[in-house]
Protein backbone atom coordinates (compact mmCIF):
# COMPACT_ATOMS: atom_id res chain seq x y z
CA UNK A 1 0.00 0.00 0.00
CA UNK A 2 2.74 2.36 1.00
CA UNK A 3 4.25 1.87 -2.47
CA UNK A 4 1.46 3.88 -3.97
CA UNK A 5 2.89 7.00 -2.44
CA UNK A 6 5.96 6.85 -4.62
CA UNK A 7 4.83 4.65 -7.46
CA UNK A 8 5.34 5.98 -10.94
CA UNK A 9 2.30 5.88 -13.20
CA UNK A 10 3.39 2.78 -15.10
CA UNK A 11 3.81 0.75 -11.90
CA UNK A 12 0.50 1.72 -10.32
CA UNK A 13 -1.33 -1.06 -12.15
CA UNK A 14 0.68 -3.76 -10.36
CA UNK A 15 -1.45 -6.48 -8.80
CA UNK A 16 -3.69 -5.43 -5.95
CA UNK A 17 -3.69 -1.70 -6.49
CA UNK A 18 -6.92 0.15 -6.34
CA UNK A 19 -7.36 0.74 -10.05
CA UNK A 20 -7.20 -3.00 -10.68
CA UNK A 21 -10.20 -3.65 -8.50
CA UNK A 22 -12.82 -3.30 -11.10
CA UNK A 23 -15.85 -3.88 -8.99
CA UNK A 24 -15.76 -1.23 -6.31
CA UNK A 25 -18.77 0.51 -4.93
CA UNK A 26 -19.89 2.54 -1.96
CA UNK A 27 -20.77 0.06 0.77
CA UNK A 28 -24.58 -0.24 0.97
CA UNK A 29 -24.37 0.65 4.68
CA UNK A 30 -22.69 3.98 3.96
CA UNK A 31 -24.34 7.37 3.61
CA UNK A 32 -22.59 10.36 2.05
CA UNK A 33 -23.32 13.90 3.14
CA UNK A 34 -22.03 16.82 1.05
CA UNK A 35 -19.85 19.29 2.97
CA UNK A 36 -17.98 22.43 1.92
CA UNK A 37 -14.66 20.53 2.03
CA UNK A 38 -15.94 17.45 0.18
CA UNK A 39 -18.18 15.04 2.03
CA UNK A 40 -18.71 13.04 5.16
CA UNK A 41 -19.17 9.32 4.87
CA UNK A 42 -20.83 7.43 7.68
CA UNK A 43 -20.88 3.65 7.89
CA UNK A 44 -23.97 2.59 9.80
CA UNK A 45 -22.57 -0.88 10.39
CA UNK A 46 -19.20 0.00 11.86
CA UNK A 47 -20.19 3.52 13.04
CA UNK A 48 -17.13 4.87 11.31
CA UNK A 49 -17.23 8.49 10.26
CA UNK A 50 -14.80 9.33 7.50
CA UNK A 51 -13.95 12.67 5.94
CA UNK A 52 -13.64 12.84 2.16
CA UNK A 53 -11.48 15.89 2.07
CA UNK A 54 -11.57 16.74 -1.62
CA UNK A 55 -14.42 17.11 -4.11
CA UNK A 56 -12.41 14.96 -6.58
CA UNK A 57 -12.63 12.00 -4.22
CA UNK A 58 -16.34 12.55 -3.72
CA UNK A 59 -16.96 12.57 -7.47
CA UNK A 60 -15.03 9.35 -7.94
CA UNK A 61 -16.72 7.61 -5.00
CA UNK A 62 -20.12 8.59 -6.37
CA UNK A 63 -19.07 7.26 -9.77
CA UNK A 64 -18.18 3.78 -8.48
CA UNK A 65 -21.01 1.47 -9.46
CA UNK A 66 -19.63 -1.96 -8.72
CA UNK A 67 -18.91 -2.77 -12.36
CA UNK A 68 -17.09 0.05 -14.17
CA UNK A 69 -13.29 -0.35 -13.93
CA UNK A 70 -11.83 2.18 -11.51
CA UNK A 71 -9.51 3.55 -14.19
CA UNK A 72 -12.52 4.40 -16.31
CA UNK A 73 -14.25 6.06 -13.37
CA UNK A 74 -11.19 8.24 -12.82
CA UNK A 75 -11.23 9.02 -16.53
CA UNK A 76 -14.90 9.90 -16.66
CA UNK A 77 -14.60 12.07 -13.57
CA UNK A 78 -11.91 14.05 -15.33
CA UNK A 79 -9.30 13.57 -12.61
CA UNK A 80 -6.11 15.22 -13.92
CA UNK A 81 -3.07 12.96 -14.19
CA UNK A 82 -1.17 14.76 -11.45
CA UNK A 83 -4.08 14.23 -9.02
CA UNK A 84 -4.49 10.52 -9.72
CA UNK A 85 -2.01 9.26 -7.14
CA UNK A 86 -3.67 11.31 -4.40
CA UNK A 87 -7.15 10.14 -5.36
CA UNK A 88 -6.00 6.54 -5.55
CA UNK A 89 -4.47 6.83 -2.10
CA UNK A 90 -7.74 8.19 -0.79
CA UNK A 91 -9.67 5.33 -2.40
CA UNK A 92 -7.24 2.89 -0.90
CA UNK A 93 -7.86 4.31 2.57
CA UNK A 94 -11.62 4.17 1.97
CA UNK A 95 -11.37 0.49 1.09
CA UNK A 96 -9.41 -0.18 4.25
CA UNK A 97 -12.01 1.62 6.36
CA UNK A 98 -14.83 -0.27 4.67
CA UNK A 99 -16.48 2.80 3.17
CA UNK A 100 -16.05 1.38 -0.32
CA UNK A 101 -16.06 -2.33 -0.89
CA UNK A 102 -15.33 -4.80 -3.61
CA UNK A 103 -18.33 -6.59 -5.06
CA UNK A 104 -17.73 -10.33 -5.14
CA UNK A 105 -17.37 -11.54 -8.70
CA UNK B 1 -25.19 22.25 6.89
CA UNK B 2 -25.83 20.01 9.87
CA UNK B 3 -24.07 18.91 13.03
CA UNK B 4 -21.89 15.82 12.81
CA UNK B 5 -22.22 14.86 16.42
CA UNK B 6 -25.46 15.73 18.14
CA UNK B 7 -26.23 14.93 21.74
CA UNK B 8 -29.84 14.77 22.79
CA UNK B 9 -30.71 14.54 26.46
CA UNK B 10 -34.14 12.91 26.50
CA UNK B 11 -35.08 13.71 30.07
CA UNK B 12 -33.79 15.43 33.18
CA UNK B 13 -35.30 12.63 35.24
CA UNK B 14 -32.76 10.32 36.80
CA UNK B 15 -32.86 7.74 39.54
CA UNK B 16 -29.25 8.56 40.44
CA UNK B 17 -27.58 11.68 41.77
CA UNK B 18 -24.01 11.50 40.44
CA UNK B 19 -21.76 14.20 41.85
CA UNK B 20 -20.37 15.08 38.40
CA UNK B 21 -23.65 15.04 36.44
CA UNK B 22 -23.12 17.36 33.46
CA UNK B 23 -26.81 18.23 33.25
CA UNK B 24 -27.62 18.48 36.98
CA UNK B 25 -30.34 15.90 36.41
CA UNK B 26 -32.76 14.42 38.90
CA UNK B 27 -36.32 15.65 38.45
CA UNK B 28 -38.21 15.47 35.19
CA UNK B 29 -39.02 18.86 33.68
CA UNK B 30 -42.75 19.26 32.93
CA UNK B 31 -41.87 21.03 29.67
CA UNK B 32 -39.98 18.06 28.22
CA UNK B 33 -40.64 17.21 24.56
CA UNK B 34 -43.66 14.99 23.99
CA UNK B 35 -43.39 11.73 22.08
CA UNK B 36 -44.78 13.43 18.96
CA UNK B 37 -42.27 16.27 19.28
CA UNK B 38 -39.42 13.81 19.78
CA UNK B 39 -40.45 11.82 16.70
CA UNK B 40 -40.71 15.04 14.68
CA UNK B 41 -37.23 16.03 15.81
CA UNK B 42 -35.84 12.68 14.66
CA UNK B 43 -37.45 13.25 11.27
CA UNK B 44 -35.93 16.71 11.09
CA UNK B 45 -32.49 15.35 11.94
CA UNK B 46 -32.85 12.72 9.23
CA UNK B 47 -33.74 15.41 6.69
CA UNK B 48 -30.64 17.33 7.75
CA UNK B 49 -28.42 14.33 7.17
CA UNK B 50 -27.51 13.74 10.81
CA UNK B 51 -26.10 10.21 10.79
CA UNK B 52 -26.52 9.43 14.45
CA UNK B 53 -27.47 10.96 17.77
CA UNK B 54 -25.96 10.46 21.18
CA UNK B 55 -28.88 10.06 23.53
CA UNK B 56 -28.49 10.71 27.22
CA UNK B 57 -30.22 12.42 30.09
CA UNK B 58 -30.89 12.15 32.94
CA UNK B 59 -31.50 8.48 32.57
CA UNK B 60 -33.09 8.19 29.10
CA UNK B 61 -34.60 4.76 29.74
CA UNK B 62 -36.88 6.33 32.37
CA UNK B 63 -39.00 7.73 29.55
CA UNK B 64 -41.87 5.37 28.78
CA UNK B 65 -41.51 6.16 25.08
CA UNK B 66 -37.76 5.48 25.10
CA UNK B 67 -37.94 2.49 22.77
CA UNK B 68 -40.54 4.19 20.57
CA UNK B 69 -38.18 7.09 19.99
CA UNK B 70 -35.00 5.09 19.42
CA UNK B 71 -36.74 2.55 17.21
CA UNK B 72 -38.14 5.37 15.11
CA UNK B 73 -34.64 6.79 14.77
CA UNK B 74 -32.78 3.58 13.95
CA UNK B 75 -35.35 2.44 11.41
CA UNK B 76 -35.21 5.82 9.69
CA UNK B 77 -31.50 6.15 9.11
CA UNK B 78 -30.59 7.99 12.29
CA UNK B 79 -28.28 5.75 14.30
CA UNK B 80 -28.50 5.92 18.08
CA UNK B 81 -25.88 5.65 20.76
CA UNK B 82 -27.36 6.01 24.19
CA UNK B 83 -25.85 6.40 27.63
CA UNK B 84 -27.44 4.70 30.58
CA UNK B 85 -26.69 3.85 34.17
CA UNK B 86 -28.07 0.38 33.47
CA UNK B 87 -30.81 0.35 36.09
CA UNK B 88 -33.56 -0.37 33.57
CA UNK B 89 -31.74 -2.99 31.51
CA UNK B 90 -33.56 -6.10 32.61
CA UNK B 91 -33.36 -9.28 30.56
CA UNK B 92 -36.20 -8.23 28.26
CA UNK B 93 -34.67 -4.81 27.61
CA UNK B 94 -31.27 -6.39 26.99
CA UNK B 95 -32.76 -8.73 24.40
CA UNK B 96 -34.63 -5.90 22.73
CA UNK B 97 -31.49 -3.73 22.59
CA UNK B 98 -29.36 -6.57 21.27
CA UNK B 99 -31.83 -7.27 18.49
CA UNK B 100 -31.77 -3.72 17.11
CA UNK B 101 -29.58 -2.53 14.28
CA UNK B 102 -27.71 0.77 14.35
CA UNK B 103 -27.91 0.95 18.10
CA UNK B 104 -25.00 1.40 20.50
CA UNK B 105 -25.17 1.41 24.27
CA UNK B 106 -22.87 3.04 26.75
CA UNK B 107 -23.04 1.95 30.34
CA UNK B 108 -21.59 4.48 32.73
CA UNK B 109 -19.23 3.22 35.40
CA UNK B 110 -16.63 5.33 37.13
CA UNK B 111 -14.45 2.86 38.93
CA UNK B 112 -13.21 -0.70 38.82
CA UNK B 113 -14.47 -1.46 42.30
CA UNK B 114 -17.70 -0.45 44.08
CA UNK B 115 -15.92 1.90 46.49
CA UNK B 116 -14.38 4.04 43.76
CA UNK B 117 -17.48 4.03 41.58
CA UNK B 118 -20.14 4.39 44.23
CA UNK B 119 -18.41 7.39 45.82
CA UNK B 120 -19.21 9.30 42.62
CA UNK B 121 -22.36 7.63 41.30
CA UNK B 122 -24.10 6.48 44.48
CA UNK B 123 -24.47 3.32 46.58
CA UNK B 124 -25.06 0.13 44.63
CA UNK B 125 -24.45 1.67 41.20
CA UNK B 126 -21.35 -0.40 40.46
CA UNK B 127 -23.29 -3.60 40.92
CA UNK B 128 -26.14 -2.22 38.81
CA UNK B 129 -23.82 -1.28 35.95
CA UNK B 130 -22.03 -4.63 35.95
CA UNK B 131 -25.33 -6.51 36.05
CA UNK B 132 -26.62 -4.51 33.08
CA UNK B 133 -23.42 -5.13 31.14
CA UNK B 134 -23.64 -8.88 31.81
CA UNK B 135 -27.26 -8.92 30.66
CA UNK B 136 -26.31 -7.21 27.42
CA UNK B 137 -23.44 -9.63 26.88
CA UNK B 138 -25.70 -12.60 27.65
CA UNK B 139 -28.28 -11.27 25.18
CA UNK B 140 -25.62 -11.33 22.49
CA UNK B 141 -24.96 -7.59 22.34
CA UNK B 142 -21.44 -7.06 21.10
CA UNK B 143 -19.19 -4.03 21.36
CA UNK B 144 -21.36 -2.09 23.72
CA UNK B 145 -19.38 0.50 25.64
CA UNK B 146 -18.31 0.85 29.22
CA UNK B 147 -18.02 4.59 29.65
CA UNK B 148 -15.69 5.97 32.26
CA UNK B 149 -15.20 9.56 33.37
CA UNK B 150 -11.55 9.80 34.38
CA UNK B 151 -11.10 11.14 37.89
CA UNK B 152 -8.28 11.42 40.36
CA UNK B 153 -9.47 8.17 41.91
CA UNK B 154 -9.71 5.92 38.87
CA UNK B 155 -6.71 6.94 36.75
CA UNK B 156 -4.72 4.01 38.11
CA UNK B 157 -7.58 1.65 37.28
CA UNK B 158 -7.53 2.23 33.52
CA UNK B 159 -5.76 -1.06 32.80
CA UNK B 160 -8.20 -2.92 34.99
CA UNK B 161 -11.19 -1.20 33.39
CA UNK B 162 -9.90 -2.13 29.95
CA UNK B 163 -9.58 -5.74 31.07
CA UNK B 164 -13.10 -5.58 32.51
CA UNK B 165 -14.45 -4.29 29.20
CA UNK B 166 -12.60 -7.05 27.35
CA UNK B 167 -14.03 -9.69 29.65
CA UNK B 168 -17.55 -8.47 28.86
CA UNK B 169 -16.97 -8.25 25.11
CA UNK B 170 -17.37 -4.50 25.47
CA UNK B 171 -15.34 -1.54 24.34
CA UNK B 172 -13.88 0.95 26.80
CA UNK B 173 -14.71 4.62 26.44
CA UNK B 174 -12.95 7.15 28.64
CA UNK B 175 -13.90 10.79 28.80
CA UNK B 176 -12.75 13.89 30.53
CA UNK B 177 -14.28 15.11 33.78
CA UNK B 178 -15.78 18.55 33.25
CA UNK B 179 -16.78 21.20 35.77
CA UNK B 180 -20.27 21.38 34.25
CA UNK B 181 -23.60 20.81 35.97
CA UNK B 182 -23.03 19.28 39.41
CA UNK B 183 -19.45 18.77 38.24
CA UNK B 184 -18.95 22.42 39.16
CA UNK B 185 -19.09 21.40 42.82
CA UNK B 186 -17.00 18.24 42.56
CA UNK B 187 -14.39 19.17 39.95
CA UNK B 188 -11.85 20.62 42.36
CA UNK B 189 -11.65 17.37 44.31
CA UNK B 190 -12.08 14.95 41.43
CA UNK B 191 -10.14 16.27 38.47
CA UNK B 192 -6.86 14.46 37.76
CA UNK B 193 -3.66 15.94 39.13
CA UNK B 194 -0.93 17.27 36.89
CA UNK B 195 1.06 14.04 37.17
CA UNK B 196 -2.06 12.03 36.42
CA UNK B 197 -2.65 14.06 33.25
CA UNK B 198 0.68 12.75 32.00
CA UNK B 199 -0.31 9.22 32.89
CA UNK B 200 -3.61 9.62 31.00
CA UNK B 201 -1.84 11.03 27.94
CA UNK B 202 0.65 8.15 27.85
CA UNK B 203 -2.06 5.59 28.46
CA UNK B 204 -4.24 6.95 25.65
CA UNK B 205 -1.29 6.96 23.27
CA UNK B 206 -0.59 3.33 24.17
CA UNK B 207 -4.22 2.18 23.98
CA UNK B 208 -5.88 4.74 21.70
CA UNK B 209 -6.54 2.24 18.95
CA UNK B 210 -8.79 0.20 21.25
CA UNK B 211 -10.30 2.90 23.41
CA UNK B 212 -12.87 5.56 22.54
CA UNK B 213 -12.49 9.04 24.00
CA UNK B 214 -15.10 11.24 22.34
CA UNK B 215 -12.00 13.25 21.36
CA UNK B 216 -12.20 14.83 24.78
CA UNK B 217 -8.53 14.91 25.79
CA UNK B 218 -7.03 17.18 23.14
CA UNK B 219 -5.78 19.57 25.83
CA UNK B 220 -3.21 16.84 26.60
CA UNK B 221 -1.70 17.14 23.13
CA UNK B 222 0.47 19.92 24.53
CA UNK B 223 2.48 17.16 26.24
CA UNK B 224 3.92 16.16 22.87
CA UNK B 225 2.45 13.48 20.68
CA UNK B 226 -1.10 14.26 19.54
CA UNK B 227 -3.93 11.89 20.33
CA UNK B 228 -6.14 10.61 17.53
CA UNK B 229 -9.32 12.56 16.85
CA UNK B 230 -10.77 15.89 15.89
CA UNK B 231 -8.42 17.73 18.24
CA UNK B 232 -10.37 20.94 18.48
CA UNK B 233 -13.46 22.24 20.18
CA UNK B 234 -16.43 21.39 17.98
CA UNK B 235 -18.99 23.42 19.94
CA UNK B 236 -21.54 24.97 17.59
CA UNK B 237 -19.39 23.93 14.61
CA UNK B 238 -19.85 20.18 14.43
CA UNK B 239 -21.35 19.48 17.85
CA UNK B 240 -24.40 20.63 19.76
CA UNK B 241 -26.79 19.58 22.48
CA UNK B 242 -30.56 19.42 22.48
CA UNK B 243 -31.81 19.29 26.05
CA UNK B 244 -35.04 17.62 27.24
CA UNK B 245 -37.12 20.80 26.86
CA UNK B 246 -35.77 21.42 23.35
CA UNK B 247 -33.22 24.05 24.24
CA UNK B 248 -30.21 23.91 21.92
CA UNK B 249 -26.79 24.48 23.47
CA UNK B 250 -23.37 24.69 21.84
CA UNK B 251 -22.17 21.42 23.35
CA UNK B 252 -23.17 18.85 25.99
CA UNK B 253 -21.00 20.56 28.60
CA UNK B 254 -22.40 24.09 28.50
CA UNK B 255 -25.94 23.99 29.80
CA UNK B 256 -25.99 27.68 30.68
CA UNK B 257 -28.01 30.55 29.22
CA UNK B 258 -24.89 32.11 27.71
CA UNK B 259 -24.54 29.11 25.36
CA UNK B 260 -28.22 28.63 24.58
CA UNK B 261 -28.74 29.11 20.85
CA UNK B 262 -32.52 28.62 20.65
CA UNK B 263 -35.21 26.00 21.07
CA UNK B 264 -36.46 23.23 18.80
CA UNK B 265 -40.00 24.58 19.37
CA UNK B 266 -39.03 27.96 17.90
CA UNK B 267 -40.28 28.84 14.43
CA UNK B 268 -38.13 26.94 11.92
CA UNK B 269 -37.24 24.30 14.48
CA UNK B 270 -33.81 22.88 15.15
CA UNK B 271 -32.68 23.50 11.57
CA UNK B 272 -33.10 27.24 11.88
CA UNK B 273 -31.39 27.33 15.26
CA UNK B 274 -28.42 25.40 13.88
CA UNK B 275 -28.14 27.51 10.75
CA UNK B 276 -29.04 30.96 11.95
CA UNK B 277 -28.24 31.31 15.62
CA UNK B 278 -25.98 34.28 16.24
CA UNK B 279 -24.22 32.34 19.01
CA UNK B 280 -23.28 29.54 16.61
CA UNK B 281 -22.21 32.07 13.97
CA UNK B 282 -19.88 33.56 16.54
CA UNK B 283 -18.49 30.15 17.57
CA UNK B 284 -17.83 29.34 13.92
CA UNK B 285 -15.57 32.35 13.49
CA UNK B 286 -11.89 31.47 13.73
CA UNK B 287 -11.07 31.64 17.44
CA UNK B 288 -8.54 33.96 18.95
CA UNK B 289 -5.62 32.36 20.79
CA UNK B 290 -5.79 35.19 23.31
CA UNK B 291 -3.50 34.63 26.25
CA UNK B 292 -2.26 31.41 24.64
CA UNK B 293 -1.03 33.09 21.44
CA UNK B 294 2.60 33.06 22.52
CA UNK B 295 2.52 29.41 23.62
CA UNK B 296 4.15 26.94 21.24
CA UNK B 297 1.60 24.25 22.09
CA UNK B 298 -1.48 26.22 21.01
CA UNK B 299 -1.50 24.61 17.56
CA UNK B 300 -2.08 21.19 19.09
CA UNK B 301 -4.15 21.92 22.21
CA UNK B 302 -6.20 24.79 20.69
CA UNK B 303 -6.62 26.30 24.13
CA UNK B 304 -8.48 23.25 25.44
CA UNK B 305 -12.14 22.99 26.42
CA UNK B 306 -14.45 26.00 26.31
CA UNK B 307 -16.79 24.56 28.92
CA UNK B 308 -13.96 23.74 31.34
CA UNK B 309 -12.78 27.33 31.11
CA UNK B 310 -16.22 28.85 31.40
CA UNK B 311 -17.34 26.95 34.48
CA UNK B 312 -14.07 27.54 36.32
CA UNK B 313 -14.37 31.29 35.80
CA UNK B 314 -11.59 31.52 33.21
CA UNK B 315 -11.69 33.67 30.06
CA UNK B 316 -12.61 31.68 26.95
CA UNK B 317 -9.54 32.85 25.06
CA UNK B 318 -7.19 31.83 27.85
CA UNK B 319 -5.70 28.52 28.97
CA UNK B 320 -7.68 25.45 29.91
CA UNK B 321 -7.90 24.99 33.72
CA UNK B 322 -6.01 21.73 33.23
CA UNK B 323 -3.40 23.23 30.90
CA UNK B 324 -0.46 20.84 31.09
CA UNK B 325 1.94 23.74 30.72
CA UNK B 326 0.92 24.94 34.19
CA UNK B 327 -0.91 28.00 32.84
CA UNK B 328 -4.26 26.67 34.05
CA UNK B 329 -3.21 26.66 37.67
CA UNK B 330 -1.87 30.17 37.38
CA UNK B 331 -5.06 31.33 35.69
CA UNK B 332 -7.27 29.61 38.29
CA UNK B 333 -5.51 31.53 41.03
CA UNK B 334 -6.78 34.75 39.43
CA UNK B 335 -10.07 33.42 38.10
CA UNK B 336 -13.28 35.38 38.34
CA UNK B 337 -16.45 34.07 39.98
CA UNK B 338 -17.63 30.73 38.64
CA UNK B 339 -20.82 31.02 36.58
CA UNK B 340 -23.78 29.11 37.97
CA UNK B 341 -26.24 27.57 35.51
CA UNK B 342 -29.86 28.65 35.61
CA UNK B 343 -30.80 25.05 34.77
CA UNK B 344 -30.73 22.62 37.69
CA UNK B 345 -33.00 19.63 38.09
CA UNK B 346 -31.17 18.10 41.02
CA UNK B 347 -33.58 16.45 43.43
CA UNK B 348 -31.80 18.18 46.26
CA UNK B 349 -30.80 21.51 44.74
CA UNK B 350 -27.40 22.54 45.98
CA UNK B 351 -27.15 25.89 47.69
CA UNK B 352 -25.65 28.29 45.20
CA UNK B 353 -24.58 30.74 47.87
CA UNK B 354 -22.26 29.74 50.70
CA UNK B 355 -24.06 28.64 53.83
CA UNK B 356 -23.56 31.23 56.57
CA UNK B 357 -20.78 30.17 58.91
CA UNK B 358 -22.99 30.57 61.97
CA UNK B 359 -25.31 27.83 60.75
CA UNK B 360 -22.46 25.44 60.04
CA UNK B 361 -20.70 25.79 63.34
CA UNK B 362 -23.78 25.78 65.52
Amino acid sequence: MRRLLTARPETITSAGTIVERTALRLDPDVALRPEPFGALAYHYGTRRLVFLKHPDVVRVVEGLDGSTPTTEVLESCGIPTDRRAAVERALDALVRSGIITEVAA
Amino acid sequence: MAPICLTWELTYACNLDCVHCLSSSGRRDPRELSTAEAIALVDELRELGVFYVNIGGGEPMIRRDFFTIIEHATTNGVGVKFSTNGTFIDEAAAKRIASMDYLDVQISIDGLDPDTNDAVRGAGTHETAIRAARRLADAGMRDFKLSIVVTRHNVDQLDGLLALADSLGAQLRVTRLRPSGRGAQSWDELHPTDDQQRVIHRWLLDHGDRVLTGDSFFHLNALGESLPGLNMCGAGRVVCLVDPVGDVYACPFVIHEQFRAGNTRDHGGFTTVWRESSLFAELREPGSAGACASCGAYDVCRGGCMAAKFFTGLPLDGPDPECVGGEGERALAEAGPRPVSDVDHSRRPRPITPVPVALVTK
